[in-house]
């Protein structure tokens, strides 16, 4: 296995109260939120993976990145065609809503109608999914 | 269930052969009540399904899920990490996610549409899986995973009788979920809601 899938796995499977604790610097409302981001992301763990491809693509370095673009994954035509760059505003509003923000998309599943949830996940994808910590230059 | 010789040391990739070598799915009369009756159920209330070919996408997204669900028990069971009783757990749970695929395979033909298929290999962090509780752990992750991805799917049908029955299948995924949480020592109903 790679080692970033490696580092997204520790990331989503261990008990990582730690890693937010670290990542805050000492904040502890900081800490808060991305802890809380975490336990959303449990929502996702059917599907996706920080470090690997399932049954939807991997999130690891997914700010900045155009939808549909993981080499390789079997993306719906919607979603290859959507336009999007994944960020904070393109992401919140996909979370909300995802059929109705991309329809014909394959996660056909209703979305986090709670902003605080949707606020909550966003900071912890962009804290786990920075290449830095899950990507090929991941420290093991 | 049978040995598969392909889970490596660093990432199980498990072939589609050893998973369908793993046997067939016994239906239950109250599984194919619910969905393998689906042509049936279809016929008489399709009228109120809005896109049957949207149901479909929904139903072929789940059955990617239980596929990738049966191989994910696949590598436990064949990781010898598991005692006798937690194997014949893993084996249990894994073939009520193999009745869920072929009933949701089912109904996506009767909606006419291409069931998805199991991939050729899946990867999974075979590199934390250390011991019993780690495999566990992973499990009743992708279980509670599993429960949000359904709870997610079910007010998205446009035909209520295929949302009754993604919700049987959440109360299922639910209970492996509960009961690996025992297994490990946690409280096995932490919530009152699952989200």
């Amino acid at each position: 296995m790679r080692r970033g899938a490696v580092c997204g796995a520790v990331l989503a499977l261990a008990g990582v109260a730690f890693v937010a604790a670290l990542a805050a610097g000492g904040d502890p409302t900081r800490a808060a939120e991305l802890d809380a981001g975490r336990e959303v992301y449990d929502r996702c763990l059917a599907c996706h993976a920080i470090g690997y491809d399932r049954v939807g693509p991997r999130h690891c370095g997914l700010f900045g990145r155009r939808a549909g673009s993981v080499p390789g994954f079997p993306y719906s035509d919607a979603m290859r065609r959507s336009g999007i760059v994944w960020g904070p505003e393109s992401l919140d509003a996909f979370l909300r809503d995802p059929p109705g923000f991309v329809p014909g998309t394959h996660m056909t599943w209703a979305g986090i109608p709670e902003p605080d949830a949707r606020s909550q996940l966003i900071a912890w994808l962009a804290f786990a999914t920075a290449p830095s910590r899950c990507g090929p230059a991941a420290a093991p | 269930m049978r040995k598969s010789p392909s889970v490596s040391p660093t990432a199980a990739r498990v072939s589609r052969r050893s998973l369908l070598a793993g046997g067939g799915a016994t239906l239950s009369a109250a599984a194919i009540g619910l969905l393998a009756g689906a042509p049936s159920l279809l016929g008489a209330r399709a009228a109120r399904a809005s896109d049957p070919s949207a149901d479909a996408r929904i139903l072929n997204t789940a059955l990617a899920a239980e596929h990738e669900a049966v191989a994910a028990y696949q590598v436990g069971a064949e990781s010898g990490l598991l005692a006798k009783d937690a194997l014949d757990l893993a084996v249990q749970f894994q073939g009520h996610h193999k009745e869920h695929a072929e009933l949701l395979a089912r109904t996506v033909r009767a909606l006419g549409g291409a069931p998805a298929d199991p991939r050729s290999e899946y990867a999974f962090p075979v590199d934390q899986l250390q011991s019993q509780t780690d495999v566990l752990r992973f499990a009743a992750g992708l279980e509670k995973g599993a429960v949000s991805a359904y709870l997610g799917a079910v007010p998205l049908f446009g035909n209520r009788d295929l949302a009754k029955a993604a919700a049987s299948i959440l109360g299922d995924e639910a209970m492996h979920w509960s009961v690996l949480r025992y297994i490990l020592g946690e409280n096995p109903v932490p919530v009152a809601f699952v989200s």
